[in-house]
């Protein structure tokens, strides 16, 4: 079994417990306006646009397909700005012994694995198997999660996973579909299950100033989580490395950020972490 | 003679500093230690330096005296007994401390102090107050951030108040070690222990199973993270250039086996020189009270080794051989370090010096930090600041080199504030380096205003104050500046979370 990586980053203290190693899958089923890395979202579909674009000749098509070679690539990035399908050329296949080989590298220096993406269940049993074998080490077991799968597809997963880090975008189903193509039900159920399942370690929120009704998401979330462990992590929207032609909306301010975080503190939320 | 009238109208220097540049002065007028032209030559070309230790040995450089000891016996010369609550043990300790001769002016070993303290700590709340003013007193009076106290590896009351009150005071001096052990420290210690190191640079996390097992047992970590036996110190420190003696090579092969063995005597002979005077000739041994009341014994001393700028020496010899590669970031070059350091090793441990029985007669090998003046050198075994690799790749290069020292060697890592928020994360990473042979790990937060120079600690804004041409109090703020103005410290890679942190994916 084979899997699509778009990055991998060793050492991470932002995604989960402790030192993990993260593990940027390829492809997502959203496509949110404030996509922080929109070259995450699609499969390359080879049509060879970035190849000329590559200051080094480190791309080429063979038969076809767009090749990659990163002993040569200086990572300016030209390629992933030419390109018009919200795409990378620079992924790099892994099968799931290679994956675990990867991992077992740094296993002195981390508490465990984050998989993200794009959106990593979407790589489900890839990552199942992956899990099955680390937890062997004494390594923890996270994903990053759009929640936008169905718990029965993915329950082997579930089992496997020590803690999930959800993001809810927006209650309000208009501003979820404007922000992200999709609606939210199958989202808000999931918070619910992996609740349920003891699986949730944090919900994440990305706070965009007049776009989204970040209040009542706020609320909503803080509801829920109340009376959990669940750490709620409300993060400010960065313009940095989005695609302005999508979304035209301004950074939250840190006091409308500590205010978001008062509603959420009045709602019983213990864990709260502003970034 | 103008010389002596410049330090005596020098604005910048405080009392005490003028007082001791007098005495180096005078020290420096005498020539006793009839060194040969071999030893001058490569001294006056840099290559070896013997870090302003004087011409004429009068006390060892390093000395680490047994405070466990004194908490126990009390002192004779200085008319002190047993201590009997926590301001009486502070205060014995304060007075022992002004006695305690070094290379510089104040002691570079103030004791396991938590342990030290321990058994005095009865009221938290009084106990907080009394190391509050102790550790106050030390940065007020032991003006040198090479003064050094150790704390660990077992968590104790003493040792999480000395935690809280350094976060709060903010001080550079003293420098402080965390001996830890995974087994031994617990982990709540540990986690506390970078929360506070983040917050004001220190404590450095020492590598206890690697250290108990060079030193069979007890050992102190003194001035900037150098492993000595307690009851004893160091002689001398002499270092040596790699990167000076490299510019001499013809070849790799002529470095290796010629300049090398070459280095290693010329090196060894003028440690012996020192050596045999202070031992022989000068009183320390004989007459000071330090001795007489077995605080130190001569026979637990032993000499350092220094080396520094393996960097540049291993770049300079690919480029001899027209091989491309950097030292940090290429395996080649990284393999040839590796070569030399062991090179080194085997040479130093060839040489014998009666007077280092603890140490099997034979000098330990410490890598040293670079001093103010040097420019070109990296410090030890570390790779230039500006060229260093990722956090995993740096510890992964750099871990090798740790066994070769055991009179010190260490890494510095400048954390960005997200560390505050996980510091967990880098308990881990102190785990695998300690498990992948890491002898010594420093951390500091970037927007600090104590941090970490090569192996001591300076306050920013007294560099500041200095840059404006007032005197300060603490003297290796000097040194901070000169690190600064030469060795671009302020630019140790910041370690930050990449760019690519979920947020909305």
């Amino acid at each position: 079994m084979k899997a699509k990586v778009n990055k991998i980053i060793p050492f991470s203290n932002v995604d989960g417990p402790g030192n993990r190693t993260s593990i940027f899958l390829q492809e997502c089923n959203l496509n949110c306006l404030y996509c922080h890395n929109p070259e995450t979202i699609n499969i390359c579909n080879n049509c060879g646009l970035c190849v000329p674009e590559c200051p080094v000749n480190a791309l080429t098509i063979l038969n076809g397909v767009v090749q990659w070679d990163e002993n040569k690539c200086i990572n300016c990035d030209n390629c992933i700005k030419i390109c018009k399908n919200n795409s990378s050329p620079k992924i790099k296949e892994y099968t799931t012994s290679e994956m675990i080989n990867k991992i077992l590298e740094y296993k002195n220096f981390i508490s465990g694995v984050t998989f993200s993406g794009g959106e990593c269940t979407l790589n489900s049993k890839f990552i199942t198997e992956v899990f099955k074998e680390i937890r062997k080490y004494g390594l923890t077991c996270f994903i990053d999660t759009n929640g936008f799968f169905d718990v029965e597809e993915v329950f082997d997963l579930i089992e496997n996973t020590d803690g999930f880090m959800l993001d809810i975008k927006a209650w309000d189903n208009e501003d979820h579909i404007k922000l992200t193509g999709k609606n939210n039900f199958k989202i808000k159920n999931n918070l619910n299950k992996l609740i349920e399942l003891d699986k949730l370690y944090e919900v994440r929120t990305v706070i965009v100033p007049n776009l989204l009704n970040n209040e009542e998401t706020v609320k909503k979330v803080s509801e829920i989580i109340v009376n959990t462990n669940v750490r709620y992590k409300i993060i400010q929207f960065r313009k940095n490395g989005v695609r302005l032609e999508l979304i035209n909306a301004e950074e939250p301010s840190k006091k409308y950020m500590e205010s978001l975080k008062e509603i959420a503190k009045k709602k019983g939320v213990k864990n709260i972490v502003l970034t | 003679m103008n010389e002596i009238l410049e330090i005596i109208k020098d604005e910048q220097l405080s009392f005490e500093q003028r007082v001791y540049s007098l005495a180096r002065y005078a020290e420096n007028s005498l020539d006793v230690l009839n060194l040969d032209e071999g030893i001058k030559e490569w001294m006056d070309k840099d290559i070896i330096c013997d870090l302003a230790e004087g011409n004429a040995p009068y006390k060892p450089r390093y000395v680490v005296p047994d405070y466990e000891k004194f908490m126990e016996q009390g002192s004779d010369f200085l008319e002190l007994s047993k201590p009997n609550d926590i301001w009486e043990a502070i205060n014995n300790l304060l007075i022992l401390y002004k006695h305690v001769p070094s290379v510089s002016m104040v002691p570079v070993y103030i004791g396991n102090i938590d342990t030290l303290l321990e058994p005095f700590i009865e009221d938290e709340e009084e106990s907080k107050k009394a190391i509050k003013l102790f550790l106050t007193h030390i940065d007020k009076t032991l003006t040198d951030s090479f003064c050094h106290a150790d704390i660990g590896p077992k968590e104790t009351k003493a040792g999480n108040l000395i935690l809280e009150v350094s976060k709060e005071l903010q001080n550079p001096i003293p420098n402080i070690t965390l001996k830890y052990d995974k087994e031994k420290t617990s982990k709540e210690f540990a986690i506390k222990s970078i929360k506070t190191a983040l917050g004001s640079a220190k404590p450095s996390f020492a590598n206890d199973e690697i250290f108990r097992k060079d030193f069979n047992g007890e050992y102190a970590i003194a001035s900037c993270y150098n492993g000595l036996y307690i009851g004893g110190g160091s002689y001398t420190l002499v270092r040596g250039k790699l990167s000076k003696l490299a510019l001499e090579a013809k070849s790799k092969e002529d470095f290796f086996n010629n300049l090398l063995p070459e280095f290693t005597k010329r090196m060894t002979r003028l440690m012996d020189k020192k050596v045999e005077f202070l031992v022989e000739e000068s009183v320390f041994f004989k007459s000071n009270f330090l001795v007489k009341e077995g605080l130190v014994s001569r026979d637990r001393f032993t000499g350092m080794f220094g080396i520094v700028g393996l960097a540049e020496c291993v770049n300079t010899l690919l480029a001899l051989e027209n091989q491309d590669g950097k030292f940090g970031s290429n395996k080649k070059a990284n393999e040839l370090g590796y070569e030399v350091i062991k090179k080194v090793s085997e040479l130093v441990n060839e040489h014998i010096n009666k007077y280092c029985e603890i140490s099997n007669e034979h000098y330990l090998l410490h890598s040293q930090v670079g001093i103010d003046s040097d420019n070109g050198d990296s410090p030890g075994c570390r790779i230039p600041i500006g060229e260093e690799p990722e956090l995993y790749e740096h510890i992964i290069q750099s871990a090798p080199f740790h066994k070769f020292f055991p009179s010190g060697i260490g890494d510095i890592f400048k954390f960005d504030e997200m560390a505050m928020k996980n510091p967990a994360a880098i308990l881990d990473i102190i785990n695998g380096g300690f498990k992948t042979g890491l002898r010594y790990f420093s951390m500091y937060e970037d927007g600090g205003d104590v941090i970490r120079v090569t192996g001591y600690l300076v306050k920013k804004s007294e560099m500041n104050k200095l840059d404006a041409g007032n005197a300060v109090l603490r003297d290796t703020t000097v040194l901070g500046k000169g690190g600064r103005d030469n060795s671009g410290i302020l630019n140790r890679k910041l370690r930050k979370e990449d760019e690519y942190e979920s947020q909305s994916k």
